[in-house]
């Protein structure tokens, strides 16, 4: 079996075990649950397997095009950890891996409805957005060992804000009643624009297929032409009309998920514990990994340990969000539910990081684009 | 009573500082205007933003918001005044909470423990087990669990038993200010580098020797430029020595200083060579794997280091650093065809010639012209010639072979395709290079601060982890007398991640009533 068909059973599992997770959530029966813990784990093990295969497929390719290295330079160089999509899979590696163990210790299934999701989301992002998935030579700047620490890093830390965005939401989820409130507002109406998003990406996949080949293109022709942003007037009115209808009606009955998650055997003092433990471990990581480790391999290729570009700026944003939610829990009145739409702030910002900065802004490393 | 009120100010200025409720503020301050500079594009001709701002506010009014939005600095504006002073605000915002609570913080983590009273024992969580034996007897396996646990621990004697109180990490708690320490030396480091450091370019071609650096410089009229042109060939001449150049001119020091700040020309101090620069492709394909050059330093006319560089590995000498960037074709230039001539039989000759030159195959009657050049040639389906890129790509000479006067055959020998060197009569011919038409893009920075930033960063990543993964710990450990028997009360108290010490503490307890045969809790 070669990569590309046990990376698509990985993705087919990890939808399925949110569909699982979805009604073990509604039903709450124990077999359910352990058929989604099954299905996560053949996922993860299958990704795992994927992993280590395109690992030697690169490898393959650089011992044959650069027969000279060495055989500890030639696996880093390997490293399956080059490009978007790469580096996508390697996030949703992390995630789920970080799951099984929350899985484990707390000994709760009710976490799995709220982070495959982000999985699914991340591996159909893939697809929709057609990203290459060619196996490509490196080019000389992105052959460093500081790049390779520091994607690896970024991505164990972005999974773990992942995590954190997860229980964030669900503690907004337990913790909101009033419709007035501004916290109930605010997770209804970004849950609804999350949904909103995926579904008209879903439709701009189904409209227009696989046809184009970069992010560069997916943004210019490409994202939301199915609705938004269509070239009929009435169907993009209409779409907006619809997406407004949706959140409002997210919004309207947001209090039956509430019902649903707190009937679960979770209380909100441990999802913020794990909103802040998952933070405590990423915050560290991504301080050293995605910045220091980042700001190093530039000083060394370029001469600039820090050029303020986009990618830069906007890792620098997320870093203040971040510092910003673990320096608001010691403001007083601010526990719970404001430090939680914090975290889940946090996690928008690192999807603009990763995702929006090389779609809507280019800069002078947007992954992938480097020279 | 002109003193209270002096001192009432300068406290509400410090309370202003070292409030958490202004580190919130300008954390969002500066995140939320961090996103303009990424979206408005920085130091670009004015024309892009134009065009950006058109899209959101029109056409005509776009020019209005650009001069707007220009003389608030937001064209440049990590370096405009007040996003330098947000950052400043920040450290002494930073400076100023940290003295304020370190006293306090200090004392907590100086403080040695002490025994607890039975009030305390009361309120504090705890633990409980009861093993056999008068506490006299269980003293010795209770203390050494304590040690297995890695506590050590004093101990006081009581009414009733004993009493055994330990600490751990106690100076874990200025972790804190470990990471706060960091930022600022990390802005330091940033401030030092930006006062004395510099950060230009070199366009070096192979095999010139340079002594001075650029940064890019603004618009120059005829006398400026000719002037810039005689200040330059000056420090080339005194190895980039601007006060040897000084003298030569018979100016004082400053003046030329301050001309080449003008002109943006930065003296190396001494002499730098490019002996030769390659890329190198990937085999079988036209994607580059490697940029080298081959660097000499040179100083009082004696070469004192030589390095190749590529990108990733710099050339660091005097605390100035090239790093490799570019690399294009000089123009005009006329460099050297150097080929390897193998004999069918005989040892190879390496040549250095130019362009319709002759030369003869060692031992042979075999004459040799190189007639042509391509940059880049390959071949197509057709197995027919053609020129790819502009760039040396794969470099090609058009050789011409005759014998006593007469045609023989003639071809093209490619440098990256071994299989165009042989000729038909078992000769071969490599194309080495063509030396002396490339140079090498070199990005030339001295940045004294830079060792400054580092030093915060590993500061900051161990100041992160003892915030983070470290605690301080307190455990008190009761050995009440009872019938025949002792209790075993233990209390405890960690400032963060309270549970790792229960689940230490729980083990203990199970060790010690494994120890007794199974003791009941
Ligand atoms: C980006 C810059 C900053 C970073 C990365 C940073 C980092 C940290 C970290 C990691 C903690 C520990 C939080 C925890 O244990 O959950 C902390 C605590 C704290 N920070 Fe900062 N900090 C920054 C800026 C500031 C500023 C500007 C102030 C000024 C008021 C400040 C004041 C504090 C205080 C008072 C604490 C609590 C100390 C304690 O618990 O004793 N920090 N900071």
């Amino acid at each position: 079996m070669n990569s590309s068909t046990l990376f698509g059973i990985s993705t087919m599992a990890y939808i399925l075990a949110m569909i699982i997770y979805i009604t073990y959530l509604a039903f709450r029966n124990s077999q359910v649950g352990i058929a989604a813990t099954t299905v996560t784990i053949a996922g993860f093990v299958s990704q795992t397997i994927a992993i280590v295969i395109r690992w030697t497929e690169h490898y393959a390719q650089w011992t044959m095009m650069s027969p000279e290295s060495t055989f500890i330079v030639s696996v880093l160089r390997s490293a399956p950890l080059r490009n978007l999509f790469e580096s996508l899979i390697f996030f949703v590696w992390c995630l789920i891996l970080g799951y099984l163990i929350i899985e484990l210790k707390y000994k709760t299934r009710s976490f799995g409805a709220f982070v495959t999701p982000i999985a699914g989301l991340a591996l159909a992002f893939i697809d929709i957005s057609g990203m290459s998935k060619e196996i490509e030579p490196l080019v000389p700047a992105l052959q460093s060992n500081w790049l390779l620490a520091h994607v690896m890093m970024s991505f164990i830390s972005y999974s773990t804000f992942a995590l954190s965005f997860s229980t964030g939401l669900m503690y907004l989820i337990l913790k909101t009643d009033k419709r007035t409130e501004s916290s109930y507002i605010f997770w209804t109406v970004t849950s609804g624009i999350f949904i909103v998003v995926l579904f008209a990406m879903g439709l701009d996949y189904l409209s227009f297929g696989l046809a184009i080949k970069t992010p560069e293109t997916l943004i210019k022709s490409y994202l939301f032409k199915a609705s938004f942003l269509n070239k009929s007037v009435a169907v993009s009115i209409f779409s907006l009309l619809i997406a407004v209808a949706f959140i409002f009606m997210v919004w309207k009955y947001g209090h039956i998920l509430k019902k649903i998650v707190g009937s679960f055997s979770i209380s909100a003092e441990m999802l913020d514990e794990i909103t802040y433990k998952s933070i405590a471990i990423g915050f560290p990581i991504f301080t050293l990994g995605g910045l220091i480790f980042g700001a190093i391999w530039a000083d060394q290729a370029w001469g600039v340990y820090w050029s303020w570009d986009p990618k830069e700026t906007w890792s620098l944003i997320t870093w203040f969000v971040y510092a910003f939610f673990l320096h608001s829990r010691l403001l007083r009145g601010w526990r719970g539910k404001k430090v939680a739409i914090v975290a889940v702030m946090g996690f928008i910002a690192v999807i603009f990081t990763y995702l929006g900065v090389n779609l809507l802004l280019s800069g002078l490393h947007a992954y992938g684009s480097l020279e | 009573m002109e003193e209270n009120k002096n001192k009432s100010i300068i406290d509400k200025i410090w309370n202003f500082f070292a409030s958490i409720t202004l580190a919130v503020v300008l954390f969002a301050l500066i995140g939320l205007t961090s996103i303009v500079g990424t979206i408005v594009e920085q130091n670009v001709a004015p024309e892009k933003n134009l065009k950006l701002l058109a899209k959101f506010f029109g056409d005509s009014n776009a020019p209005a918001f650009y001069k707007i939005l220009d003389s608030l600095g937001f064209m440049d504006m990590y370096h405009s005044w007040w996003f330098i002073g947000l950052l400043l605000l920040f450290a002494a915002n930073l400076i100023i909470c940290s003295l304020d609570r370190l006293p306090r913080i200090w004392k907590l983590a100086k403080e040695a423990i002490k025994p607890l009273t039975d009030e305390q024992f009361k309120n504090l969580g705890k633990k409980e087990l009861v093993l056999k034996g008068k506490p006299d007897k269980v003293k010795e396996t209770v203390g050494t669990a304590i040690k297995h646990a890695g506590f050590k621990f004093l101990e006081a004697k009581e009414a009733t038993g004993y009493q055994f109180y330990s600490e751990k990490g106690n100076y874990t708690r200025l972790g804190v200010y470990i990471t706060h320490l960091s930022i600022l030396l990390i802005l330091g480091g940033a401030i030092i580098g930006i006062i004395f450091g510099f950060k230009g370019y070199l366009n070096l071609p192979e095999g010139k020797t340079y002594s001075v650096a650029f940064a890019p410089g603004g618009f120059l009229s005829r006398e400026e430029e000719s002037e810039m042109e005689a200040i330059i060939e000056r420090l080339q001449a005194t190895e980039g020595n601007a006060k040897e150049a000084a003298r030569q001119f018979g100016v004082d020091e400053k003046t030329l200083r301050t001309k080449m700040k003008r002109y943006g020309i930065w003296p190396l101090g001494f002499s730098i060579r490019c002996d030769n620069f390659l890329v190198d492709f990937y085999k079988g394909s036209n994607m580059p794997k490697e940029y080298r050059s081959w660097l000499t330093i040179i100083k009082g006319n004696k070469e004192v280091f030589k390095k190749s560089i590529v990108v990733n590995d710099p050339l660091t000498y005097n605390d100035v650093t090239f790093y490799q960037s570019s690399f294009g074709m000089v123009p005009n230039a006329h460099g050297e065809f150097i080929m390897k001539i193998t004999p069918k039989s005989g040892a190879p000759e390496t040549r250095q010639m130019h362009r319709d030159d002759k030369f003869i195959i060692p031992g042979t009657d075999l004459q040799g012209t190189l007639k042509d050049f391509s940059p880049a040639l390959s071949f197509d389906a057709n197995n027919r010639p053609f020129t790819f890129a502009e760039q040396m790509n794969n470099p090609a000479v058009f050789l011409e072979f005759s014998e006593k006067g007469k045609t023989k055959y003639s071809g093209w020998i490619m440098k990256r395709y071994p299989q165009t060197w042989g000729l038909p009569d078992g000769h071969t011919v490599e194309f080495v290079d063509y030396w002396g038409v490339e140079y090498t893009g070199l990005q030339v920075r001295k940045d004294p601060g830079v060792w400054v930033v580092y030093l915060g960063c590993m500061v900051m990543a161990v100041g992160l982890y003892i915030t983070f993964f470290m605690s301080h710990k307190k455990i008190w450990v009761r050995l009440l007398e009872e019938k025949n028997s002792t209790r075993i009360i233990v209390a405890l108290t960690a400032n963060k991640n309270r549970t790792a010490l229960e689940a230490k503490t729980d083990k203990m307890m199970a060790l010690l009533s494994k120890s007794d045969g199974g003791g009941k809790q």
